[in-house]
């Protein structure tokens, strides 16, 4: 998974990569799998168990989850135990911190708006009374 | 570094194309909506530091429109344009919005201006878009339309693998 590791990296790649990311996870069931996978690795039959799907459906989703890289099979164990990669996480978070620093920073700029508000209404109340 | 006096909180459903955001302010309900309708206080604080906002038409009554510009170095990058749907004063702001640039697109956006007393007001603005893909594209997309936050079961989770 190449995606915690981003230094040299195309930008376009990256957001890709998230895109497909965001995308896996708007699914109620494949949020259930990563919720289940971060506890430990499970096998296919593991994850199909708690819910009313079949295998095969189940691995479809594992296939999804693995495609964004957020889930990861190791080859050449008999089980093919799934694990989360908990690094794209990481990223995800970084991600989404920065837009809501955007709006911090906005929100800020805001509250300067509003403090110079403040002291005019106080001249003007001032001068009124 | 100084910690933020109030935060800025994101919430983006799991199921549904809509991203909250909440965040107080120290002043009156009023005041902060004010700062939202009044096209130079509004100007003033919008955009990003980088960015100069030039509103082109501004008529913040019920079923008035409005657009702005924004201006990075003398040149327009960006603008915008929707209604304000309902302009309830001090209480509830409605409006539409549009980026120019994906004319298809709409959200649609409620401001409520919660009185927290002592002069104190919370907002909460709630934006809603046709689909998962246009608003997880908005969350990604770095524009200050909006703001975000994650999944709330992702949230949890990102706690816990951290």
């Amino acid at each position: 998974m190449v995606v915690g590791k981003v230094p040299g990296m195309e930008m376009t790649a990256t957001a890709e990569q998230l895109n497909r990311a965001f995308a896996a996870l708007a699914d109620p069931t494949r949020r259930d799998i990563v919720a289940r996978l971060a506890e430990g690795d499970a096998t296919v039959g593991d994850l199909a168990e708690p819910h009313d799907m079949t295998v095969q459906a189940i691995s479809k989703h594992v296939h999804v989850l693995e495609e964004a890289g957020l889930v990861s099979r190791t080859r050449d164990a008999q089980r093919r135990p799934c694990h989360l990669e908990a690094e794209v996480f990481d990223f995800m978070t970084g991600w989404i911190e920065r837009y809501r620093r955007q709006a911090e920073e906005r929100f800020r700029r805001l509250d300067d708006v509003l403090e110079r508000l403040e002291e005019t209404t106080e001249k003007q109340e001032g001068a009124a009374s | 570094m100084t910690l933020a006096k109030h935060e800025t909180e994101i919430l983006a459903d799991p199921d549904l194309p809509t991203i909250k955001i909440v965040r107080d302010f120290d002043a009156r309900p009023e005041q902060v909506f004010r700062a939202w309708i009044d096209p130079d206080l509004f100007s003033q604080w919008i955009g990003p530091r980088s960015i100069e906002t030039r509103v082109d038409t501004w008529d913040a009554r019920t079923g008035g429109s409005w657009r702005y510009t924004a201006i990075r170095d003398g040149e327009e990058v960006a603008s915008f344009f929707g209604s304000f749907h309902e302009v309830r004063p001090g209480e509830r702001l409605v409006q539409t919005f549009t980026w120019e640039g994906a004319p298809d697109g709409v959200s649609l956006d409620t401001v409520t201006f919660i009185d927290l007393g002592d002069g104190r007001t919370r907002i909460e603005e709630l934006s809603v878009v046709e689909s998962m893909e246009t608003r997880d594209a908005i969350l990604q997309s770095g524009m200050d339309t909006g703001v975000i936050e994650g999944y709330e079961k992702l949230d949890e989770l990102l706690s816990r693998t951290a």
